[in-house]
C-alpha cells in the first residue's frame, strides 16, 4: 500500500485552504453584468416613483443652488449699486426663502432616498434569508456559514451604496452635464468640440480602469467572507483550540487571511486613487485646451474674452460631474461584485422541488414503502445505495443496522426528502413523497439525530419549534412525556431558561430529551430516529429510553440502532451493508439465518458492555 | 424581541457611558504605529490645497497676461506649466489617497487581530455566553466603521477645518465688521453639529447593535439549517428573521429621518450668512462705508465656507457611528477574563501528574455547583467520576485545565498552584478527548497534528494508528490529506472521536481527562475506540467522566458525585462495602449493564 501524508509547510495548522473560501462564484465575472443590474433594479421598481420624486428634488436643488449667484447679481446690478433699500431688503428676504426652500428640498431628497436604500436592503435581505430557508440540505453542507452570512450582511450594504444614492447621483449628474453639454455647443460649437476631445481618452481610461478593479473588487468581496468564515470558525472551535494551547497557531492563521483582506483592499483603492486623479488631470486638460485655442481665437477675435470666461467656468462645471461619476463608478465596481454574490445565491437553483399543486400529505397511518431506490450525492460520486426495497408497516418500529458507513443515515435523509432519490420511489400510506407538498411531508416525518441542534432562544421556544402555536400546557405536557420535565423545572428559570449557543448549559442526554419533547409536540406519524449512546449518565439514559419507548408507541418508526434492546424490540430490523440491504427479519429469525447479522451480533452485541 | 441581547446577558456591559471623546482617542490611537504615513498623507493634503488655492489664480492671470494681453508665447508655456502643475497634484492627491487609506486599512488589521487574539484567550465562560453572529458583527462591521473614520474621514475633517480658518481670516483682514457678521452663524453651526452628533449616537450604537442582531438571527439558523427542515419551520423562521429585520429597518428609517433633517441644516445656517451679507454689506455700501469690490470678495469667500460645512455634515454622522462602534469593539477588548496568566506565573516543563484539589468550590452565574471538593490523585492513577448530570463531573474536568477558575480554593498539580503556570505550559500537560469533538475545515492530518504541529509524518501515522483511526483514513479519497469539517468530507461520530484519540496520543500529555461513552456507533467501532481508548491512558493520570463499568471497576479512585460534594470516595470493593449511595448507582446503573449485555 502506497500512500503520502505529503511535506506540510511549517505553519500550517487546519484552515490551510482558506484561500479558496470565497471563490465560489468567482469565475466569469464581468465589468457590468446586465443579469445582476436587471436584478438590482427590480428591487427598486415598487419604489420608482419616490425615486422619480427624489431626482426632481435634486433638480430642484440644483436649481437652487444655481440661482443664488444670480440673486446676488441682481441684488448687486439693480438693488445695492442704484441704493434702493427696499429692493435689497425683498432680494434679502427671496435669498432667504431659497434658501429654506434649498434646505426643505434637500432634507426630504435625502431622507426619500435613504429610506427607499433601507427598504430595498431589508427586502433583499428577507429575500435571501427566504431563499436560504428552502434551499436544499445539500447546499448548506457545501457551504461554510460565515461566508454565507457575510453575503446576506456585508454584500448586500455594498450594493445599497449603489441602488440609493447612487443612482440619483448618476441621474442627477447625467441632467446637468445634458444641459451644460447644450450650453456650451449654443456658445460656440468650435469650442465645445475642442473641448470633448478629452472625452474619448476619458473613455478609455475609463474601460481600462475597469477591467483592473472588477478583479480588485472582487477580491475584497471574497477576502472578507474569508475573514468572517475564519473567524466564525475559531469562535466555534474556540474551546478546542484552548483546550489544546493553539491559539498562537490560529492567530497566526487569522493574521494571514485579515493581512490578505488588507491588501485586497489597499490593492483596489490603489487603482482608484490612480484613476481619480487621472480623470482630474483630463479636465484640466480640457482647461488648457479651451485656454490655449481659445486664447488664439481671442486674439484673432473669432470670440469675445467674455465668451472665453463663461466657457472655462462651463468646462469646470462639465469636469465636475464626471469627476462624480467616476467616483460612483468605484463604488459601482464594488457593488458589482457584491451583486453578483447576491444574485449567485438568490439563483442558486432549488433541487428539492414540489410538483406545481401537489396537495397536501394528510396524517394517516404511515407506512412507508422504499422502492428499487438507489442514490449518489453528486453525478459524478459512487453510488451510496444501490437498490434498496424496504416496507415497513404502519405502526411498526423497523431498525436498520450495518457498520459506520453502509448508508444507514442516507436512507433516513431520503424519506424525510433531504435529498431526492437518484432512481426508485418511497411511499407514504401509497403517496410518493415527491408527489406532496414538502411541508406536509416534513410535519409527518419528524427526524431525530444523534446531536439535536437547539437554538439559542428558551427551552420554551425550542420545545415549541415545530408547533409554535402550542400553548405552554401542552409543552409542559410533551416534556413530561419526554422525560425532561424535571430537569427543566430544577433550572432556576425554567422553561425560560435559556439554551446558551451550542447547548452548552445543557449535558448531551438533557438536549437529547429537549429534542425528543421538540418532536412529540408535532405528533408527526412517521419518526426517524438517530439512535444515540452518547455520553449520557445512566439515569438519564434510562430517562432516555422510557421517553423513546412512549414516543415509538402507535407511530411508524425507522430507528438507526446502537443498542441490542433497541434490536430485540424492534418489529423489524433491516441489515444494511455497503448501500445495499444484506438481510432483513426480526432478531430471532435473523440469528437463526447464520448470516452478517449473526456474525454481527456475536462480535458486536455478545460482549457489549453498553446498556 | 429576544434575539436583541447583549454580549454577556450575565454580566451587563457598561453601555453607552464613555465619552466620545475618550473613545475617539483609543480608537486613533490604533494610527500611532503609521504615524508616518498619516503625517505624509496630511503633508500631501496641505500641498494640495495649496494647488487647488493657486491653479484658479494662476487660470485668470493667464486671462489677464496671456490671452488679454495678447502673448502668444506665455500663453503657451504657461498652460503648460498648467498641466504640470495639475500632473504634480494629482500625484500628491495619490499619495493622500494611498498613505491614508493604507494606515487606517492597518488600523481595521490590528483592531481584527486584537479581536481575534482577545477572543481566543478569553476563557470559556465568556464563549459560553456571547453568540458568534454578534462577535462577528463586532470585528467585521464595527471595524470598518472605526477604519473609515480613522482613514478619509478625518481627512476630509483636516481639509474643512482648514479651508474654514483660512477663510475666517481673510474675511476677517478685509473687513474685521462685517466679518465678523459673518461668522456669527458660526456658534450657532457648531453648536447643531455638537447637538446632532450627541442625538445619532446613541441612536446608531442601537443600529449597529440591531445589525448585529441580524448577523447572529442568520448565523445560528444556518448552523440550526436541518432541524428548520426536520419541522418544516421555513415559514416560522421566515417571519422571525422578518422581526428583526424590520426593526433594524425602522432604527435605520429613524437614523435617515435624524440625519436628513440635521445635516441640511447645517447648510441652511451657513447660507443664512450670505443673506446676512448681502443685506448688511449693501447697507453699508450704501452709506458709503466699504466698497462694492469687498462686498463682492465676501460673497465668494462665503462660497468658500459652505465646502467645510458640506463635509461637516457628512462627517458628524461618520464620528458617531463609528464612535458607537469603538465602543462595541472596546467591549470586547476590554473585556477582563478571570483565566489568565497571573503575574509572574512560571512556564512548567513534564510534570508527573500528581493532582491534588483543596476545598475547590465553584460557581456558575447563579449556581453552586461545587462545594468544597478535596481530593489526591498521584501520578498514573486513574479517577473516575461518577455521578448524575449537573453533579459537577463536568466542572471537576473543566477546572483542571482551567477552562474555568474556581471561586475557593486551589488545585495543585505536583504540588504547585495550577494558576501559578503559564496558562499554555499548564494545558500542554493535558490531554482532552470528549464526546463532542471539534473538528476544523482541514485536511485530517492537520487535525490529529493540532495539538502538536512539529510533529513528522511517521509520528502522524503512528498516532492514527494507534488510534485505530488509520485504516479509516486510508479509506478516504485523498487518504491524510482529505480535507474534513465544514464543506469537507463527513465524518462519522466515532471516527471524529478516533481523530480526537489520535490528536491526544501525539500530543502525549501527563494528565489525560475523557469520557468513556463512546459516540452512536456500530459495536465492531465502539470496541475499536475502547481499545485505543485503553492504549491512551497506560501511565497517564487519567480522569475519565464514567458511564461503564469496567472503568469503574480498574479506577484506582472513584468519586461519586452528588450535588457538587463528593459523596463517596474509595474503589470498586470498598466503595461496594462502605458506600450506600455506590450500592444503589451500582445496582440502579452499571450492573444493568451487565445483564443488558
Amino acid at each position: 500500500m502506497s500512500f503520502s501524508i505529503g511535506p506540510t509547510s511549517s505553519g500550517s495548522g487546519p484552515r490551510t485552504l482558506l484561500e479558496d473560501f470565497g471563490s465560489v462564484g468567482e469565475q466569469n465575472g464581468e465589468v457590468y453584468n446586465p443579469r445582476v443590474v436587471r436584478r438590482m433594479l427590480a428591487y427598486l421598481a415598487p419604489y420608482r416613483w419616490r425615486m422619480v420624486a427624489a431626482l426632481l428634488l435634486t433638480l430642484v436643488e440644483a436649481g437652487l443652488t444655481l440661482l443664488t449667484p444670480y440673486l446676488i447679481k441682481v441684488a448687486i446690478d439693480q438693488y445695492i449699486i442704484p441704493a434702493n433699500r427696499q429692493g435689497l431688503a425683498r432680494i434679502a428676504l427671496t435669498l432667504t426663502i431659497s434658501f429654506i426652500l434649498l434646505f426643505a428640498a434637500s432634507s426630504f431628497q435625502r431622507y426619500i432616498v435613504s429610506w427607499v436604500g433601507q427598504n430595498v436592503l431589508t427586502t433583499l435581505r428577507a429575500d435571501l434569508f427566504t431563499k436560504l430557508q428552502y434551499l436544499q440540505q445539500a447546499y448548506h453542507d457545501r457551504h461554510i456559514v460565515g461566508v454565507t452570512v457575510s453575503r446576506v450582511i456585508n454584500d448586500v450594504a455594498e450594493i445599497n451604496e449603489l441602488l440609493s444614492q447612487g443612482i440619483i447621483t448618476l441621474l442627477g449628474d447625467l441632467v446637468v452635464l445634458i444641459g451644460i453639454i447644450i450650453v456650451m455647443l449654443s456658445m460656440s460649437p468650435r469650442l465645445a468640440l475642442l473641448t470633448f476631445t478629452v472625452l474619448p481618452i476619458m473613455l478609455a481610461a475609463t474601460w481600462l480602469f475597469s477591467r483592473q478593479a472588477r478583479k480588485a473588487f472582487r477580491k475584497t468581496r471574497s477576502s472578507v467572507a474569508a475573514v468572517v468564515g475564519d473567524l466564525a470558525m475559531d469562535i466555534n472551535g474556540i474551546r478546542a483550540i484552548q483546550a489544546f494551547t493553539r491559539e498562537k497557531a490560529s492567530q497566526e492563521r487569522f493574521e494571514q487571511v485579515n493581512l490578505k483582506n488588507r491588501d485586497a483592499y489597499i490593492n483596489a483603492m490603489n487603482l482608484s486613487f490612480i484613476f481619480l486623479p487621472g480623470i482630474e488631470f483630463l479636465g484640466m486638460l480640457a482647461t488648457v485646451i479651451v485656454l490655449w485655442f481659445g486664447g488664439h481665437y481671442v486674439m484673432g477675435s473669432a470670440v469675445t474674452l467674455g465668451v472665453m470666461v463663461a466657457f472655462l467656468s462651463y468646462v469646470n462645471r462639465f469636469f465636475q460631474p464626471i469627476q462624480e461619476l467616476s467616483r460612483i463608478y468605484t463604488t459601482f465596481q464594488s457593488a458589482m461584485a457584491g451583486g453578483e454574490q447576491v444574485v449567485e445565491l438568490l439563483d442558486t437553483p432549488l433541487e428539492i422541488i414540489e410538483k406545481p399543486g401537489a396537495p397536501e400529505l394528510l396524517p394517516q397511518n404511515g407506512e412507508i414503502r422504499v422502492t428499487g431506490v438507489s442514490f449518489r450525492y453528486n453525478p459524478d460520486s459512487a453510488e451510496v445505495l444501490h437498490d434498496i426495497h424496504m416496507v415497513i408497516p404502519a405502526g411498526k418500529t423497523a431498525a436498520l443496522v450495518g457498520p459506520t458507513g453502509a448508508g444507514k443515515t442516507t436512507i433516513a435523509n431520503l424519506i424525510a426528502r433531504f435529498y431526492d432519490t437518484t432512481a426508485g420511489s418511497i411511499t407514504i400510506d401509497g403517496v410518493d413523497i415527491r408527489d406532496v407538498t414538502i411541508h406536509s411531508l416534513r410535519r409527518q416525518v419528524c427526524v431525530i439525530s444523534q446531536d439535536p441542534f437547539l437554538f439559542s432562544r428558551s427551552i420554551a421556544e425550542n420545545i415549541r419549534f415545530g408547533n409554535p402555536a402550542a400553548t405552554d400546557e401542552a409543552v409542559m405536557q410533551a416534556a413530561r412525556q419526554a422525560n425532561a420535565h424535571d430537569f427543566i423545572d430544577r433550572l432556576p428559570d425554567g422553561y425560560n431558561t435559556r439554551v446558551l449557543e451550542g447547548g452548552v448549559n445543557l449535558s448531551q442526554g438533557q438536549r437529547q430529551l429537549l429534542s425528543i419533547a421538540r418532536a412529540l409536540l408535532t405528533n408527526p406519524a412517521v419518526l426517524i430516529l438517530d439512535e444515540a449512546t452518547a455520553n449520557i449518565d445512566s439515569v438519564t439514559e434510562a430517562l432516555l429510553q422510557d421517553a423513546i419507548a412512549r414516543m415509538l408507541k402507535g407511530r411508524t418508526a425507522m430507528v438507526i440502532a446502537h443498542r441490542l434492546s433497541t434490536v430485540r424490540n424492534a418489529d423489524l430490523v433491516f441489515v444494511i451493508a455497503e448501500g445495499k440491504i444484506v438481510e432483513q427479519g426480526t432478531h430471532n429469525s435473523l440469528l437463526k439465518m447464520n448470516g452478517l447479522y449473526r456474525q454481527l451480533y456475536e462480535r458486536q452485541f455478545m460482549d457489549e458492555p453498553g446498556t | 424581541m429576544n434575539q436583541q441581547k447583549n454580549l454577556t446577558p450575565n454580566v451587563p456591559l457598561p453601555m453607552p457611558s464613555a465619552p466620545l471623546f475618550q473613545v475617539l482617542r483609543r480608537a486613533y490611537g490604533y494610527l500611532r504605529p503609521y504615524w508616518k504615513k498619516t503625517a505624509g498623507a496630511y503633508i500631501a493634503l496641505f500641498a494640495v490645497l495649496g494647488f487647488n488655492t493657486l491653479i484658479p489664480q494662476f487660470i485668470r492671470w493667464i486671462i489677464d497676461n496671456g490671452i488679454a494681453g495678447k502673448q502668444m508665447s506665455v500663453l503657451t508655456w504657461s498652460v503648460l506649466a498648467l498641466l504640470a502643475m495639475t500632473i504634480i497634484k494629482g500625484a500628491l492627491n495619490y499619495f493622500v489617497g494611498l498613505l491614508s487609506e493604507t494606515a487606517s486599512q492597518n488600523v481595521a488589521f490590528d483592531l481584527r487581530n486584537d479581536i481575534q487574539r482577545k477572543l481566543t484567550q478569553l476563557s470559556f465562560s465568556f464563549h459560553d455566553q456571547s453568540e458568534t453572529g454578534e462577535l462577528l458583527s463586532r470585528a467585521v462591521q464595527d471595524v470598518e466603521r472605526v477604519r473609515f473614520l480613522t482613514g478619509r474621514a478625518t481627512l476630509r475633517i483636516a481639509e474643512g477645518v482648514l479651508l474654514l480658518l483660512i477663510t475666517s481670516i481673510v474675511l476677517l483682514v478685509m473687513d474685521f465688521k462685517l466679518g465678523l457678521l459673518t461668522l456669527l452663524t458660526m456658534p450657532a453651526l457648531v453648536y447643531q453639529a455638537m447637538r446632532f452628533g450627541s442625538r445619532f449616537r446613541p441612536l446608531s450604537l442601537q443600529v449597529q447593535k440591531q445589525l448585529a442582531a441580524l448577523t447572529t438571527a442568520v448565523e445560528q439558523n444556518l448552523r440550526g439549517s436541518r432541524v428548520v427542515k426536520a419541522f418544516a419551520q421555513e415559514k416560522a423562521e421566515i417571519e422571525r428573521f422578518g422581526i428583526t429585520n424590520n426593526i433594524w429597518l425602522q432604527l435605520s428609517n429613524q437614523a435617515a429621518r435624524m440625519q436628513a433633517f440635521n445635516v441640511p441644516m447645517l447648510f441652511l445656517i451657513a447660507n443664512l450668512g450670505m443673506a446676512i451679507i448681502i443685506f448688511y454689506g449693501g447697507s453699508q455700501y450704501m452709506e458709503g462705508i466699504i466698497s462694492m469690490g469687498t462686498i463682492v470678495a465676501f460673497v465668494s469667500y462665503v462660497g468658500n465656507l459652505i465646502e467645510p460645512v458640506r463635509r461637516l455634515g457628512m462627517i458628524i454622522p461618520a464620528i458617531a457611528i463609528a464612535g458607537a462602534a469603538s465602543e462595541r469593539i472596546f467591549d470586547v477588548l476590554d473585556f477582563s477574563s478571570q483565566v489568565r496568566d497571573e503575574p509572574g506565573a512560571k512556564a512548567i516543563k513534564k510534570v508527573n501528574g500528581r493532582v491534588r484539589f483543596e476545598h475547590v468550590s465553584f460557581h456558575y452565574g447563579r449556581n453552586q455547583i461545587l462545594k468544597d471538593v478535596s481530593f489526591d490523585v498521584q501520578p498514573g492513577q486513574v479517577v473516575a467520576l461518577l455521578g448524575l448530570t449537573g453533579s459537577g463531573k463536568s466542572s471537576i474536568v473543566n477546572l483542571i485545565p482551567r477552562f474555568y477558575d474556581p471561586s475557593a480554593g486551589r488545585i495543585l498539580v505536583d504540588e504547585m498552584d495550577i494558576r501559578a503556570m503559564t496558562l499554555k505550559s499548564l494545558r500542554r500537560q493535558i490531554g482532552i478527548v470528549l464526546q463532542e469533538t471539534t473538528l476544523f475545515a482541514a485536511t485530517i492530518r492537520e487535525n490529529i497534528a493540532f495539538g502538536n504541529e512539529k510533529a513528522t509524518d511517521e509520528e502522524v501515522i503512528a498516532a492514527a494508528s494507534a488510534a485505530q483511526a488509520h485504516e479509516f483514513i486510508m479509506q478516504t479519497p485523498q487518504g491524510y490529506q482529505t480535507r474534513i469539517g465544514e464543506r469537507g468530507v463527513t465524518l462519522s461520530g466515532g471516527q471524529k472521536q478516533r481523530i480526537a484519540i489520535a490528536r491526544a496520543i501525539l500530543m502525549n500529555p501527563r494528565i489525560l481527562i475523557l469520557d468513556d461513552a463512546t459516540a452512536s456507533v456500530d459495536t465492531a467501532t465502539e470496541q475499536l475506540i475502547h481499545q485505543a481508548l485503553t492504549r491512551l491512558i497506560q501511565g497517564r493520570t487519567t480522569f475519565v467522566i464514567a458511564h461503564r463499568l469496567s472503568t469503574v471497576r480498574h479506577a484506582d479512585l472513584i468519586l461519586v458525585l452528588e450535588g457538587g460534594t463528593i459523596a463517596a470516595r474509595g474503589t470498586h470493593e470498598e466503595l461496594l462495602r462502605s458506600s450506600s449511595t455506590y450500592r444503589a448507582i451500582y445496582n440502579q446503573q452499571l450492573k444493568k449493564q451487565e445483564e443488558t449485555g
